[in-house]
C-alpha cells in the first residue's frame, strides 16, 4: 500500500512537471504581448515585466482588415476542406468496405499505395502550377491537403467493415433502397464516431497550415491566418508595406514590433486554446483509434 | 497423349462456356455496382491528380529544367542531376542531418512516452488522468509557425527569454543563438520532443491500460516490487506495439519534419550545417535559393529509398507479428 501511494506521488510530481512544460511558452507568449514595447527592449521577453501594455493590441485593431480577412480565409478553408474532406473520404471508404465490390483489391491497393510512395513537392508543385493553375487562387489551400494520402480512407473503410453488420447492408438492399439512400441513412448514422474523429483532424491541418500558402500564393489577399503569421515573422517589414490605408501610416512610424510579433502569434493561438477544452476528448479517443496504426 | 489433347478440348470448351458466362454476370455486377463506383471516383480522381500525376512527374529529375521552353520541352540528362547532387557536400549534410536526427527522436520519444504512461498509470484518479492527458497532448494541435515564435521569444538576440534572464543569472555571456549551429541540435530535438511527447504517450499509455489487472494482483502476491513489476510485465506486454511504432518510425526515417526544420531556425542561412535536412534542402531549391534540378533529384532520392525502408519495416513487422503488418 505504502508502495502504491509513493508511486502516486511520483506520477503527479512528474505529470505536473510536464503539464507546466507544456503550458509555459504560450504563458510567456501572452505576457510577452502584453508588456510594453520599451520594456521588452530593455529587459527582454520576461514572466515578470516591469510594465504591462495594450498598445500591441491597440496596433492590431488599427490593422483589423488584414487580421479580419486572413480569420476569414482561414475559417473559410477550414470549414469547407473538412466538409470536401469528409464526403470524398466517406465516399470512397464505403464501396472498399463492401465485401462484394468488383475489383476491389485493386481499388484499395490504388488507395494504399500513396501511403507507401509519393512524388515528392517538386512534381506536387509543378501538377498544380502547370497542369491545374492553382498559384494564387484559394483552391491552393484546400486541395493538396484534402486528403494529402490514403490513410484516413483506410481507416474509416476499416471502421465500416467493423460496425457496419452486412446483414443490415443486405436488409436495406431487400427493402429497396439503392447504394447512396444506404450509404446516407443506414450506414453514415452509424459512423458518427469516426466521422467526428476524423473530421476534427483535418479541422486542425487545415487550419495550422501555412505550407501551402508558403509554396503557392504571392497574392496577400489570399493570405489565411498562419500564412500571414509565417510572413510577420519572416520580415515584420511586411506590415509597412501591406495596405492598411491612409490613417494607419502614422502608427508606422513606430512600429512596436517586439511586442506585436507575439500579439499575432497570440491572436493566431487564442481560438485554438479556447476551443480546445471542448473537442480533447474526441481528439484522445481519435489517437487511440487510429494511433497503433499510423 | 490423344486422350490428354481430347481433355484438353473439352476443358477449353467448357471454358469458354463459364467465361461467357462470367462476362455475362460481370456485366450485370458493373450495371449493378455502377453507384459504388460513382461514388469511388471523386477519391480516386484526386489520388490520380495529387498522388499519381506528381509520381509520374518525378522523370524530371532526368531532365535540365528550362523554364523558358516548359518542363516537357526540357532535355533529357540521364543521371546528371544524380551526379551533381552527390558530387556536393550537401547531400552528405542532409542524408546525415535527417537519419542522426530521426534516430534521436525515435529513441527519446520511445523511452520517454514509455516512461511517462507508465507513470500515468500510477495515477488512479481519473479525473486527473484526463486532465493531465489533455495538458501534454496541447503542444501537438499548435502549427509550427506558431512555435518558432514560441521558440524565438525565448531565444531571440536582443529580446530573448534566454539572453535576458537564464544566463545572466547562471553568469554567461549572450548567445547569438540564430547564428550558431552547435546548438541547434538540442534546440530541435527539445522542440520536438515537446511538440510530439504527449501524442506518443497518449498511445502506449492505450496499450499499458490494455494490461489485465490481474497479472499485477498476482505479481503483488509474491512480493514484487513495482519496478520488477513494470520491467516483468507492463514493459514486456506493451512490447509488440513498442516495435511495431518504431518499425513504422523507422520506415519514414528518411523524411524530416518540415515544419521543425524550416520554421523553427527561421530558414537561417548560418544553420544549415545542423539545420539541413533532405526536405528543406528540396524546398529551397524550388523556390529558387537552389538548383531545382538538384533538388527534384534530392526529392526522388528521398522518394525511393524511403520506399524501400518502408517495404523493409514492413517485412520485419511481417516477421514479428503478423497481425500488425501494413500489409
Amino acid at each position: 500500500m505504502n508502495d502504491e501511494k509513493r508511486w502516486q506521488i511520483y506520477g503527479h510530481v512528474v505529470m505536473i512537471i510536464l503539464s507546466v512544460l507544456a503550458i509555459v511558452p504560450f504563458v510567456l507568449l501572452i505576457i510577452a504581448s502584453l508588456t510594453d514595447e520599451a520594456v521588452i527592449l530593455a529587459e527582454g521577453y520576461s514572466f515578470f515585466p516591469s510594465e504591462l501594455s495594450l498598445e500591441a493590441y491597440k496596433y492590431l485593431w488599427n490593422m483589423n482588415d488584414i487580421i479580419t480577412r486572413a480569420y476569414g480565409v482561414t475559417l473559410f478553408i477550414t470549414a469547407f476542406g473538412t466538409v470536401i474532406s469528409l464526403v470524398i473520404t466517406s465516399l470512397l471508404a464505403y464501396p472498399l468496405s463492401r465485401k462484394d465490390l468488383p475489383y476491389k483489391n485493386l481499388f484499395a491497393f490504388l488507395v494504399f499505395f500513396t501511403l507507401l510512395f509519393n512524388g515528392g513537392l517538386v512534381p506536387t508543385y509543378f501538377v498544380y502550377t502547370q497542369v491545374f493553375d492553382l498559384k494564387n487562387t484559394i483552391w491552393a489551400l484546400i486541395i493538396p491537403i484534402i486528403l494529402t494520402n490514403g490513410f484516413n480512407v483506410l481507416l474509416m473503410r476499416t471502421f465500416f467493415k467493423e460496425s457496419v453488420p452486412d446483414a443490415l447492408i443486405e436488409s436495406a438492399r431487400i427493402d429497396g433502397a439503392g447504394e447512396w439512400r444506404t450509404l446516407w441513412s443506414v450506414v453514415l448514422p452509424l459512423a458518427t464516431p469516426i466521422m467526428a474523429t476524423i473530421g476534427l483532424f483535418q479541422a486542425v491541418i487545415f487550419w495550422n497550415d501555412w505550407m501551402n500558402g508558403l509554396v503557392f500564393l504571392t497574392d496577400t489577399r489570399l493570405y489565411s491566418l498562419q500564412v500571414l503569421l509565417n510572413r510577420i515573422l519572416e520580415d515584420i517589414q511586411f506590415l509597412r508595406t501591406a495596405d492598411l490605408g491612409g490613417q494607419a501610416s502614422d502608427a508606422m512610424a513606430n512600429l512596436p514590433s517586439a511586442s506585436i510579433r507575439m500579439a499575432i502569434a497570440a491572436i493566431g493561438v487564442i481560438p485554438m486554446l479556447i476551443a480546445y477544452p471542448f473537442f480533447q476528448k474526441y481528439l484522445k479517443k481519435g489517437i487511440a483509434l487510429g494511433g497503433v496504426k499510423g | 497423349m490423344e486422350q490428354a489433347i481430347y481433355e484438353d478440348k473439352r476443358t477449353s470448351k467448357i471454358d469458354k462456356e463459364e467465361k461467357r458466362t462470367i462476362l455475362v454476370k460481370r456485366k450485370r455486377n458493373l450495371k449493378k455496382f455502377m453507384p459504388l463506383f460513382i461514388m469511388m471516383l471523386p477519391g480516386l480522381l484526386y489520388f490520380l491528380i495529387n498522388n499519381y500525376l506528381p509520381m509520374l512527374g518525378m522523370v524530371i529529375a532526368f531532365k535540365e529544367i528550362n523554364f523558358t521552353v516548359g518542363i516537357i520541352e526540357s532535355d533529357w540528362v540521364g543521371f546528371k542531376n544524380f551526379e551533381y547532387l552527390f558530387s556536393t557536400k550537401d547531400a552528405w549534410i542532409i542524408t546525415r542531418n535527417t537519419i542522426l536526427y530521426n534516430v534521436v527522436f525515435i529513441i527519446l520519444t520511445m523511452s520517454i512516452s514509455i516512461g511517462i504512461a507508465i507513470l500515468l498509470n500510477e495515477i488512479k484518479n481519473k479525473i486527473f488522468v484526463q486532465f493531465y492527458q489533455s495538458i501534454i497532448l496541447l503542444p501537438h494541435l499548435i502549427s509550427f509557425v506558431i512555435i518558432s515564435y514560441l521558440v524565438y521569444s525565448a531565444l531571440s538576440l536582443d529580446t530573448g527569454f534566454m539572453n535576458n534572464t537564464v544566463l545572466p543569472a547562471i553568469g554567461e555571456d549572450r548567445v547569438s543563438w540564430y547564428m550558431e549551429p552547435q546548438y541547434w541540435p538540442y534546440i530541435l530535438t527539445s522542440v520536438h520532443l515537446w511538440k510530439g511527447i504527449g501524442f506518443s504517450t497518449l498511445i502506449y499509455f492505450a496499450a499499458v491500460i490494455g494490461i489485465s489487472e490481474e497479472y499485477y494482483e498476482a505479481a503483488k502476491l509474491d512480493g514484487a516490487s513495482k519496478f520488477k513489476q513494470i520491467f516483468k510485465i507492463t514493459i514486456p506486454l506493451i512490447t509488440p506495439v513498442i516495435i511495431l511504432l518504431t518499425l513504422l518510425a523507422i520506415g519514414r526515417i528518411f523524411y524530416a519534419d518540415f515544419g521543425l526544420f524550416y520554421q523553427v531556425p527561421m530558414n537561417s542561412g548560418m544553420l544549415f550545417d545542423t539545420t539541413n535536412v533532405i526536405d528543406t534542402y528540396v524546398f529551397r531549391g524550388l523556390l529558387g535559393l537552389g538548383d531545382v534540378s538538384m533538388a527534384t533529384a534530392a526529392g526522388v532520392y528521398q522518394s525511393i529509398v524511403g520506399f524501400i525502408l518502408v517495404l523493409t519495416a514492413n517485412f520485419i513487422i511481417r516477421r514479428v507479428s503478423k497481425e500488425n503488418a501494413l500489409f
